[in-house]
């Protein structure tokens, strides 16, 4: 095992997958010489020239629709967006041509193409920069979502993102990139596309989270362990295709179900989880479930209004009392 | 100064009164304490003294007439008054409301009463006692509204977990108290309803006293004073008893254990029967050597297939008893009595968070050996929370007995809302006369309470009569 | 059948254009030399073409094509010249109205037909429909519904092709109507940028939707973008095949030597509307039959008769050919079996 910050996990993985398979390339904005907005491509321009590690100009239409061209004749592109947020720029490519080419060619074309960055809230980015778009995504079938919590499942997961071929959105958070964690060294990790994790093993209550919103739970669980509740954290890593069976499990164990989530409320892919856990656990439900999510508002420059926006902790602990009825 | 005289409240329960008799006329001078009318109420015809000094100056209402209470009945002023203003006030209905209340006087009352039983007479003590208490009753504060379900609206509110967990551990969902929002009950209020059981053994004669709970082992030793260890100790035991969610703050001094859902309705529906229902007792002491052989007997021929108890040859004999005197398998309905058609018997069985009444149903078409087995499958699947809804719900009749917890005698609560009780003691080996002479005798003391708005004391005592009669002849079980 | 006034209307969003606007790059131009055996192939191409197109039309009336359908009638030469020009292992990234670019690349009358009625049998197994032919076999990298937004695709394939050294070049055809839009504007801006083997034709027939030249570009000559990057262009009238494919060549041949970019407008004119639903309110009869006698397939004919030195005869045989084959294809379309299963193209698995 291998101490290694997340930034450096997704660093090793593209890395790995450029040196196992010639047809892996990196094209996105400073992803060159600049080593990466957030340093997740250091060193591989060096490694690997500037023909398979392409800085692109401002123009995210462009360039994702050319990663998708290269993908349709047999390249394995890697397209970073430097946040999600401009992804909404492509998203007529992602949507419209990633997501439909293999329909549309009656499988004849498929698209092994990963458009990976950050997403949601950062630290003070205001409204057009800390977005949590994954629920659009997820909505598109022809498309598969990831959100890695931790480096292990960032490294394990971006290497089958590569591998997978069909278009990922591989949405990294944008506030994990410092966090550390324990990753296997073994030559080929992976972890497989559509698995989720219980992160933390508890009786009382499922919190269901991904991504920055994890480790927020995992937070919220340690108060609750003061007070004697014991939280499931489960991670279902891949929202698209969304391994629902390790959430009902746990719900159908603990009977109460939290959603953690840091996109907005309405449509939030929060309401999908929920409908499918009311769906097949209705008669192990002993509460209705819940939900915390970031407040229904373009996220605010302040600080302080921002740490109101987004959920904390103490909402979850708030929400976990909710459902056991105990407040 | 003139005044108006209203009818006053002649008997506690009392709302009005037929004026039978003037006895005195208009224009009659009136002393204090003076009779001036016989008034009919819902006990008796009562006496209507007057305590106050005058000139009846008019009657307001004819003999045969109905006044409420309260009404103008008569004007009493000085003579030669102008009381016409006071005619035509009474007149529109504003009459004072009585001002006099007449004393109650025990013997007078009970010459009015009309002749009854010899019985009846005997009763006379308890009835009055009774009214006492009816009174007493009456003023206190409404009985808390009965625990049904945890809800107004009448819809039952319960989340699906606590569903499904109710029908899995045969708890009644109308008999708990939600604790989630509106009232909603959730899984703890289930589990809490459906909570472990104890051992009872309803084989009295093995006498077998068995703990209903295990007391923390720190109480059975010498308490020492201000002690934190043990406290803390106490405390600990408790906690991993209860678990940390189920306690208020404990202190020092003392734990608290929140009521649960279960235990906050037996509190409720015991303190609204003894408030409601005008309990009154009668015990029997019933020779039990006969019983004893019929029991052997039976048992005998069961050999290994099973066993009876003695239990099981009290249900029969309380079954078969309500057969001889139906009028006792019912309940006071408000309006009505209700008489039940059918013989249910509920069984009460001691768990730990309380009493349920698992039924046996039609107990008096039943054989012994089928009660016997119906009533240890009971017993056992409520030990394993398995009874369903509908096997505790729709008892006629309750039979307790704590007899195997070595206790002699004593008086049930009713289990509302039928009317009776059958509270059974141990068997004792006592002294008894026979012939004159003392012998061993085996000596069973049975106890009924009965409430008294659906049972007098005479039906009462006759039920008690026959079910000696058959317990004392157990063949007659077998018929 | 396309409905055009007889008069200009007064009023209306959408004022006809006057002829004058609508017009070809050339006046006199002399026609490039062909021998018969070049022309000829092309010549029963653009026929069939559109007798396909005709069928097709046909077909959508009486209800057996549902939903859009773009006719390519009257730009015929455009395609198949372009193709003409390029490799079999060339890619070919086109719009929606590119029934006729399919049929250049190589894909059957019937298996374009049968894509059409929204059979089993057709190119796409009726997933697609008119707008989205995919093939491939023959390197046909689609038909795309969003204007422009294939344009960066083209880009792609020639990143590919660049990337792994293997020669080949990428046709991207779209409309003038696409030269705005965002997508168009950064594809061929990626392409100058990174020197991609790309050839970007832009058919312009002089109409998006019902909006003529003059009221969508500031700039009507589309080419002109190119020197915003630095670009080859070129710009010609697309009515002459052989024309097409000679100017194209060039393009064709400089993408493939030195890996430049070429933005090349073609000016053309469709004879039809835009789709079946267009009632064609925005030109006028007179302007449409003017076109018509520019109609590629006439001139294509003429000159095999008048200059190839093919006789009435051969060509006569040719025209039969291709009535017969267009007829199989109409009749295989509507004897296929319908589609049948969607679940299995959604995502790739295994």
């Amino acid at each position: 095992m291998a101490t290694l910050s997340y930034r450096e996990a997704l660093n090793q993985a593209i890395r790995e997958e450029m040196d196992k398979d010639e047809r892996v390339f990196l094209m996105g904005e400073e992803v060159g010489y600049y080593q990466g907005a957030y340093k997740v491509s250091q060193g591989l321009l060096q490694r690997f020239s500037e023909r398979r590690v392409i800085d692109a100009p401002i123009a995210e239409m462009g360039f994702a629709g050319v990663g998708i061209g290269a993908a349709m004749v047999g390249l394995r592109p890697i397209i970073e967006f430097m946040t999600f947020n401009f992804s909404l720029v492509a998203i007529d490519q992602i949507v419209n041509n990633a997501a439909k080419i293999f329909q549309m060619s009656a499988g004849q074309y498929h698209i092994p193409i990963v458009f990976r960055g950050p997403g949601g809230p950062a630290v003070q980015v205001a409204s057009q920069h800390s977005q949590a778009l994954e629920s659009f995504y997820a909505h598109v079938p022809g498309l598969k979502v990831v959100m890695p919590s931790t480096p292990a499942d960032a490294k394990g997961l971006l290497k089958s993102a590569v591998r997978d071929d069909n278009p990922v959105i591989f949405i990294e958070g944008e506030t994990l990139y410092n966090t550390t964690g324990e990753v296997p060294e073994e030559e080929d990790f992976l972890i497989p596309i559509g698995k989720g994790e219980v992160k933390r093993q508890g009786a009382h209550v499922t919190l269901v989270a991904w991504s920055a919103m994890v480790p927020v739970c995992l937070a919220a669980a340690e108060k609750l362990a003061e007070q004697g509740i014991e939280a499931e954290v489960v991670d279902p890593r891949t929202l698209r295709p969304l391994d629902d069976s390790v959430i009902l499990e746990s719900v159908k164990k603990t009977g109460r179900c939290v959603i953690v989530e840091i996109g907005w409320p309405m449509s939030g892919f929060g309401a999908e989880v929920a409908y499918r856990v009311q769906r097949e656990c209705l008669d192990q439900l002993d509460a209705p479930i819940e939900r915390v999510t970031s407040d229904d508002v373009p996220m605010p420059y302040a600080l302080n209004l921002e740490k109101q926006v987004i959920p904390q902790p103490a909402d979850v602990i708030a929400a976990v009392k909710k459902v056991l009825y105990l407040e | 100064m003139a005044q108006i005289i209203g009818l006053p409240k002649l008997s506690p329960t009392m709302e009005e009164g037929i004026l039978v008799r003037w006895v005195k006329k208009e224009g009659d001078k009136v002393q204090p304490g003076d009779l001036i009318a016989e008034v009919e109420t819902d006990k008796a015809n009562m006496d209507f003294n007057l305590e106050d000094e005058g000139v009846l100056l008019k009657l307001l209402v004819k003999e045969g007439d109905t006044v409420k209470l309260g009404a103008p009945v008569a004007i009493l002023g000085e003579e030669g008054e102008d009381v016409s203003k006071l005619v035509s006030q009474a007149s529109a209905g504003g009459g004072a409301p009585a001002k006099q209340e007449q004393k109650m006087e025990a013997a007078p009352a009970a010459d009015a009463m009309p002749p009854a039983e010899p019985k009846a007479k005997a009763e006379m003590p308890a009835e009055t006692a009774d009214e006492a208490e009816t009174q007493r009753l009456e003023k206190a504060e409404k009985p808390a509204a009965k625990a049904e379900g945890g809800n107004s609206g009448g819809k039952l509110l319960a989340s699906p977990l606590a569903k499904s967990l109710a029908i899995e551990l045969g708890v009644d969902l109308r008999q708990v108290k939600g604790s989630g929002p509106g009232g909603r009950i959730v899984e703890r209020d289930v589990k809490a309803a459906a909570a472990g059981v104890a051992e009872p053994q309803y084989d009295v004669a093995d006498h077998e006293a068995t703990a209903v709970t295990a007391l923390p082992e720190v109480l059975h030793g010498p308490p020492p004073a201000g002690s934190d260890e043990s406290a803390t100790r106490a405390i600990e035991v408790f906690k991993g008893k209860f678990g940390p969610l189920a306690l208020k703050e404990p202190s020092d001094e003392y734990v608290d254990k929140p009521l649960t859902p279960a235990r906050k309705t037996i509190a409720q529906r015991l303190l609204q029967a003894k408030r409601e229902m005008p309990h009154f007792r009668l015990t029997s002491t019933v020779d039990a050597g006969p019983l004893g052989d019929f029991r052997q007997r039976l048992n005998q021929l069961l050999g290994d297939r099973g066993k009876v108890s003695f239990n099981d040859l009290l249900l029969k004999g309380a079954a078969l008893a309500l057969r001889r005197v139906p009028e006792c398998n019912a309940a006071f309905m408000g309006d009505s009595i209700r008489f039940y058609t059918r013989v249910h018997l509920g069984v009460a069985v001691a768990l730990e968070t309380g009493l349920i009444t698992p039924v046996v149903r039609n107990a008096d078409l039943k054989g012994i050996g089928v009660i016997s087995a119906e009533v240890r499958d009971m017993v056992d699947r409520a030990k394993r929370r398995q009874l369903k809804a509908a096997e505790i719900q729709g008892a006629t009749f309750t039979v307790s007995n704590l007899g195997m917890y070595g206790i002699d005698q004593f008086d049930a609560i009713i289990n509302p809302p039928a009317a009776c009780i059958l509270a059974i003691g141990r068997i004792q080996r006592v002294p008894v006369v026979e012939n004159d002479r003392i012998v061993i005798g085996d000596r069973l003391n049975l106890t009924l309470s009965c409430d008294h708005r659906a049972v007098d004391g005479a039906l009462g005592a006759r039920y008690m009569d026959e079910l000696r009669d058959i317990l004392e002849r157990p063949e007659s079980l077998a018929l | 059948m396309v409905n055009t006034p007889t008069s200009t209307p007064t009023s209306g969003p959408n004022p006809a254009a006057s002829s004058s606007a609508v017009r070809r790059i050339e006046e006199d131009d002399a026609p490039e030399p062909a021998a018969k055996d070049e022309l000829l192939p092309l010549y029963r191409q653009i026929l069939a073409i559109r007798r396909m197109e005709e069928a097709s039309a046909k077909a959508y009336s009486q209800g057996k094509i549902g939903g859009f359908l773009h006719l390519i009638i009257g730009q015929e030469a455009v395609c198949v010249g372009a193709i003409a020009a390029s490799k079999p292992d060339d890619y070919v990234v086109a719009t929606y109205r590119e029934h006729g670019h399919a049929y250049a690349k190589g894909v059957s009358a019937r298996a374009i037909l049968a894509e059409l009625y929204g059979k089993k049998t057709g190119v796409v197994k009726g997933l697609g429909g008119s707008m989205h032919l995919f093939d491939k076999k023959t390197n046909f990298l689609g038909g795309y519904g969003i204007v422009g937004g294939h344009v960066p695709i083209a880009a792609g394939a020639a990143f590919a092709s660049k990337y792994r050294g293997d020669g080949r070049v990428t046709l991207c055809f779209f409309g003038e109507g696409s030269s705005t839009i965002g997508g168009f504007q950064e594809g061929i801006a990626l392409a100058a940028l990174w020197k991609l083997p790309c050839v970007f034709i832009c058919e312009n027939n002089q109409y998006s939707m019902g909006t003529p030249l003059y009221r969508s570009l500031a700039v009507e000559d589309v080419s002109m973008r190119a020197l915003a990057h630095g670009m080859a262009r070129d710009r010609f009238d697309g009515d002459d095949v052989i024309k097409v494919k000679r100017r194209i060549q060039v393009a064709v041949d400089r993408a493939r030597e030195t890996s430049e970019p070429t933005l090349v407008e073609v000016r053309t004119y469709r004879f039809r509307g835009h789709s079946m639903s267009d009632p064609g309110l925005y030109r006028t009869r007179e302007e449409v039959d003017e076109w018509k006698r520019r109609d590629p397939v006439a001139i294509a004919r003429r000159r095999l008769l008048d200059e190839c030195g093919a006789s009435a005869e051969e060509v006569g045989v040719l025209d039969e050919e291709v009535r017969q084959e267009i007829a199989d294809a109409v009749k295989f379309a509507e004897d296929s079996p319908a589609a049948d299963e969607y679940l299995p193209y959604v995502t790739k698995e295994g």
